[in-house]
């Protein structure tokens, strides 16, 4: 690959997905689009980049998806499910009591495994959660990885990966030399399309919202315009869970870390939140003093 | 340093896990059948036992009922490892005592993970 061609993708793959490749990510860009570019009969980067300048609709779709999509697996990292367990819910119980409804959304859903990894700790909650309403909207930006966490089958390989063997035996049943997740669990998932760059503000307000492992392919800017709309879409008391090498800190103060629970804010006065976006300079900082 | 006994009747096999499980830190003896194994038990308990199913001698479904039998049988953690991946051997190594089960083929990375689920090593090396 040429810098040429590899200055055309970085640039390419910034307008139309936000993800912010560093200089030295070629061989990401090779793994990921050499496979891609011979699915397409193409001979190679340099043809894929003609065919992309060219203005390929279907080709730039492929494209995005391939260099935007990760590794995932179950229970990943294993401490967001645990405050997930331990802290988040029984707020939520606590908090919702009269609603007795939560809405949870995965914003970097992916293949599945995060979703569907909450899907059952609220299953291993139990009766503290008989009768209450509870929505999971997992989104992705790619259309192939939303069929496969909908069909919510997995290898042999990955059902290993961070899912304990009981859960296995509990929630899946075996297909052949694959396995696919309980009915009950799939029906517990919305899944939808999604652009975080977009407008996300019809998904509604949410209780929970874990955004994980996605952020950090994005540049500053990106980020804290994302956060600033994330936090419109969070109850004023709600959670929000980023992945371990992921925060707030420094760009935005929408959210505040909670102390002693790694990966997990809480949003600021939502007056504060609020106003932010639209304030510049120093604006903002007061807005939010103002709301305390 | 933890002990771990590998219990297959490959000697790749063996060689392999021998070489993750040094990397997790793991001190490592090995045995090529479920005797051997139960031998080596009599002496001295293991912190872990990665367990393959299908072997001569004695397999290694027996060898779990007879360890666990043992004084102080019950504190090892028992990780099948085997090519053996349907509901109804899962099922039968679980409810004999089995800690974990890993379906061959495994890697570092599954291992890890399940060494992690059963608190023999700390979560975050399951990460590397």
């Amino acid at each position: 690959m040429t810098p040429t061609e590899y200055e055309y993708l970085r640039k390419f793959l910034k307008d139309n997905s936000g993800l912010d490749l560093s200089a030295d990510k070629q061989y990401l860009i090779e793994s990921r689009l050499l496979p891609l570019a011979r699915k397409a009969g193409l001979s190679g980067i340099a043809e894929l980049v003609q065919k992309l300048q060219g203005g390929s609709r279907t080709l730039i779709t492929d494209v995005v998806e391939a260099m935007t999509t990760n590794e995932t697996f179950f229970f990943r990292d294993k401490v967001p499910f645990d405050h997930f367990r331990d802290h988040i819910m029984p707020e939520v119980i606590k908090a919702r009591a009269a609603r007795r409804s939560v809405r949870i959304w995965c914003a970097a859903g992916s293949t599945g495994q995060e979703p569907y990894s909450l899907a059952m700790c609220l299953k291993e909650m139990g009766a503290a959660l008989t009768g209450w309403r509870v929505e999971i909207i997992a989104t992705d930006l790619s259309q192939e990885v939303l069929e496969k966490a909908k069909a919510g089958i997995y290898s042999q390989f990955e059902v290993q990966r961070g899912l304990p063997i009981q859960m296995l035996m509990k929630y899946f049943k075996q297909i052949g030399e694959t396995w696919q997740i309980n009915p009950e669990l799939r029906a517990m998932i919305q899944h939808r399309q999604l652009n975080l760059l977009h407008d996300f503000a019809q998904l509604g307000t949410f209780d929970v919202i874990f955004c994980r492992n996605v952020l950090i392919y994005f540049d500053q800017d990106t980020k804290i315009n994302i956060f600033n709309r994330l936090a419109r879409q969070i109850e004023p008391d709600g959670f929000l869970v980023l992945g371990a090498a992921e925060t707030v800190v420094g760009l935005t103060d929408t959210f505040r870390p909670i102390p002693e629970r790694r990966g997990l804010y809480k949003p600021n006065d939502p007056r504060a939140a609020a106003a932010k976006p639209a304030l510049a300079g120093a604006a903002p900082r007061m807005a939010v003093m103002a709301g305390r | 340093m933890k002990t771990c006994l590998v219990v297959d009747d490959s000697s790749v096999v063996r060689k392999i896990a021998r070489r993750i499980l040094e990397g997790l830190e793991f001190q490592v003896t090995e045995a090529e059948d479920g005797s051997k194994a139960l031998e080596i038990c009599q002496r001295q308990l293991p912190d872990a036992v990665l367990l393959d199913w299908n072997m001569p001698v004695m397999d290694g479904f027996e060898f779990m009922g007879h360890m666990r039998r043992l004084p102080g049988g019950d504190q090892p953690k028992v990780v099948f490892c085997t090519t053996e991946n349907n509901v109804a051997h899962i099922a039968q190594a679980l409810s004999g005592g089995a800690n974990e089960y890993i379906m061959k083929p495994f890697d570092k990375d599954i291992i890890a993970d399940k060494f992690a689920e059963v608190g023999l090593i700390p979560v975050g090396q399951a990460m590397v």
